[in-house]
């Protein structure tokens, strides 16, 4: 009998292509996710040197980090550097004739979320993007990572990666999540857990009850964190939610072709007696509502605690925290639910799909935002947002004072004109709180979008539970 | 690509953990379309004020640091975003080789494809490099790829790992876009395989 082997043996051994004495790989690659900031120079290097897509229908651009989230968008950017992008994108989508959802189609939104939105991203596929967050897709059991842009350009050139394989991690969240606690709570308490350096190296792989219980956008939101634990993949085996949700999608597979998939599909999970290099369990009971406090996700405390004194961490995170301490304007010894914030950013591929605006009007619902509060929605993709008016979800953010926005990034990496001012305070459902990451001198404190909705209502950081009659 | 040999220069010490791609290159320079010109705004925020002013206490901006072509750092180095403007923003200034405890992964990857070596050594290693680093432009550290040595400004030397087929490409300057498409058979072949096992794909 052949070894046992994990999910994530089993998709890379499925997409060897060819393998030298030293281990080195080249890995064929399935879906090629573009956007307009990592993929200008590579299209560029394929000019100079005279090459072609070589897979062009296999290769999905949009226009998502630079775009403005306000109307009018689709015949003027402001910004003209962002509009050099964006139409260095439009014109080497249509020279190299790869797919393409620019900002006038109602399909366009962050790539992360339109690639699985419209069937794009299916079980047991390899998808890369030159983006970092490219992880999320490993929800559906897709090995799914961030490249650079001189990889991208290989991508293009060769629809192939020069791979080593990485080690196996498994990250098992047990038993049931209580009430106010979600999927971004899993992947912050997970990455607070194991450091920011904790994966590198590794494919993680989360299983668990707690996991399985999730809806595949809970899953996209676990695994899109994967790399702010180091981690280039996150993973997690499909299941009969993961096959509900590819059905019927644009481009899911139809008819006989679904049914030889959907055996093929089933096969993906990983053998009993498989080996893991590095295992982390969590209890699902145990995790809290959490934020961040300082610059790094993995700066995390559930929202019951205070700042930390820097003194109380060892070797190079002492002088990490005092920085950060100092960026973020926090004394230690602070109670999280005193901060203040100044605004709200609830969206982003993290935090930008249905069920997250469900959650955070769940929360807004009959409430408005906190006097003086700068409070904004900006929904994953045009889809996303269509629907959420649709269910009324958009009337409930307007009612209670947010700004209901087009779909983009926008304030998660702040290069469109969505960005805090230096000093501002924001509760983001975005997942790096990096120094400047949302504008210059910006504060950011990471959680969930129910979370982000209970600060906008009372003003400052809060335990939602408080909120939803829940015991913390 | 410009080859990896041989390196002796000025080493820059940047001790703080996890220095994230955010650090090295902000996105507002993100919005070029060119790989040149990026050096100016290296760890922008860290080195100039809001009025573009250089802070004199950030190392680059000490005369001692001004041409160095090493980073000594922290943990994680480089941890963050894919993006490649972070080793092109140190090239463009002039770095050609970081060395640290660790490295994010898409970063690490990302130097060898722009002839910048990362070199991982332990705690030890990287703290008496780190000490050799502070002593400025009088203390130059060499790095050798062929020999996978680091030498310190006292003469002590360290054993580094390194990918062969990276080693390979970075000693030669070879562009592995042009040796993929040497096994371009082996691509078709598996492309027809895969039609046949997996039509959905
Ligand atoms: S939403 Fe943020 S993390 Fe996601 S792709 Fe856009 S910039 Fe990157």
């Amino acid at each position: 009998m052949a070894a046992p082997r994990t999910l994530y043996d089993k998709i890379w051994d499925d997409h060897v292509v060819q393998q030298d004495a030293d281990g080195t790989c080249l890995i064929y690659i399935d879906r090629h996710l573009v956007h307009e900031v990592t993929s200008p120079q590579a299209f560029e290097g394929l000019r100079m040197t005279g090459r072609k897509v070589r897979a062009p229908e296999k290769t999905i651009a949009v226009p998502d980090h630079n775009v403005p989230t306000t109307p009018g968008r689709e015949t003027h950017i402001d910004n003209e550097e962002s509009r050099i992008q964006v139409e260095a994108l439009d014109k080497n989508a249509k020279d190299f004739g790869v797919v393409y959802y620019p900002v006038t189609d109602i399909r366009q939104g962050i790539v992360h979320i339109v690639g699985p939105e419209q069937g794009w991203t299916l079980p047991g596929m390899t998808v890369v993007c030159g983006d970092s967050h490219t992880a999320t897709h490993g929800a559906f059991g897709a090995l799914a990572h961030g490249i650079g842009t001189s990889e991208v350009e290989h991508v293009l050139a060769t629809q192939t990666l020069i791979q080593k394989k990485s080690k196996n991690m498994k990250v098992e969240i047990t038993g049931s999540l209580r009430p106010g606690v979600t999927a971004k709570d899993i992947t912050l308490s997970v990455i607070g857990a194991t450091g920011t350096a904790g994966g590198t190296g590794h494919v993680i792989e989360y299983c668990g009850q707690a996991i399985r219980e999730l809806s595949m956008e809970g899953r996209m939101t676990v695994c899109n964190m994967a790399i702010e634990g180091g981690a280039r993949a996150g993973l997690i085996a499909p299941d009969e939610k993961t096959f509900e949700y590819v059905m019927g999608r644009p481009h899911a597979p139809k008819g006989a072709k679904w049914e030889a998939a959907l055996a093929y599909w089933k096969t993906l999970f990983t053998d009993e007696g498989a080996h893991f290099d590095k295992v982390v369990v969590l209890k699902g009971e145990d995790i809290a509502p959490v934020v961040t406090w300082g610059t790094s996700p993995e700066d995390v405390l559930p929202i019951t605690g205070e700042v930390p004194d820097p003194e109380s961490f060892t070797g190079g995170k002492v002088e990490a925290a005092k920085r950060a301490l100092d960026y973020m304007g926090l004394k230690p010894g602070t109670k999280l639910t005193d901060i203040k914030i100044d605004t709200v950013f609830i969206g982003s591929c993290t935090n930008g799909r249905i069920e997250d605006l469900r959650a955070a009007a769940a929360v807004l619902k009959g409430r408005k935002v906190a006097p003086g509060m700068r409070a904004m929605v900006v929904p994953g993709s045009g889809l996303v947002r269509a629907q959420a008016e649709e269910e009324g979800l958009a009337q409930v953010f307007i009612d209670a004072g947010f700004e209901w926005r087009l779909a983009g990034c926008s304030m998660c990496l702040a290069m469109n004109p969505d960005q805090l001012s230096p000093g501002e305070r924001c509760a983001a459902t975005s997942n790096r709180n990096f120094e400047g990451r949302q504008g210059r001198g910006g504060r950011t404190h990471l959680m969930s979008p129910a979370m982000a909705a209970a600060a906008a209502v009372t003003g400052h950081l809060t335990d939602v539970r408080e909120l939803m009659g829940e015991e913390a | 690509m410009d080859k990896f040999t041989t390196l002796t220069g000025v080493a820059a010490p940047m001790p703080l953990v996890n220095i994230d791609t955010d650090m090295i290159i902000p996105k507002q320079f993100l919005k070029t379309i060119a790989r040149t010109g990026l050096g100016k705004n290296l760890f922008d925020e860290m080195r100039y004020d809001a009025d573009g002013k250089e802070k004199p206490e950030f190392v680059l901006n000490q005369p001692a640091y001004r041409d160095a072509e090493i980073i000594v750092a922290g943990d994680n180095f480089g941890c963050g975003s894919s993006r490649e403007h972070a080793p092109w923003a140190l090239l463009d200034f002039g770095i050609r080789c970081v060395i640290s405890t660790s490295f994010a992964d898409i970063f690490f990857n990302n130097c060898f494809k722009n002839g910048i070596l990362p070199v991982v050594l332990p705690q030890s290693a990287v703290e008496e490099l780190m000490e050799d680093a502070r002593r400025g432009a009088n203390a130059r550290i060499t790095v050798d790829l062929d020999s996978q040595t680091v030498t310190g400004a006292e003469g002590k030397t360290y054993h580094f790992d390194v990918d062969p087929f990276k080693k390979h490409c970075l000693l030669n300057g070879l562009d592995d876009i042009g040796l993929t498409l040497e096994k371009a058979g082996s691509i078709d072949a598996f492309e027809k395989k895969a039609a046949a096992t997996r039509p959905w794909a």
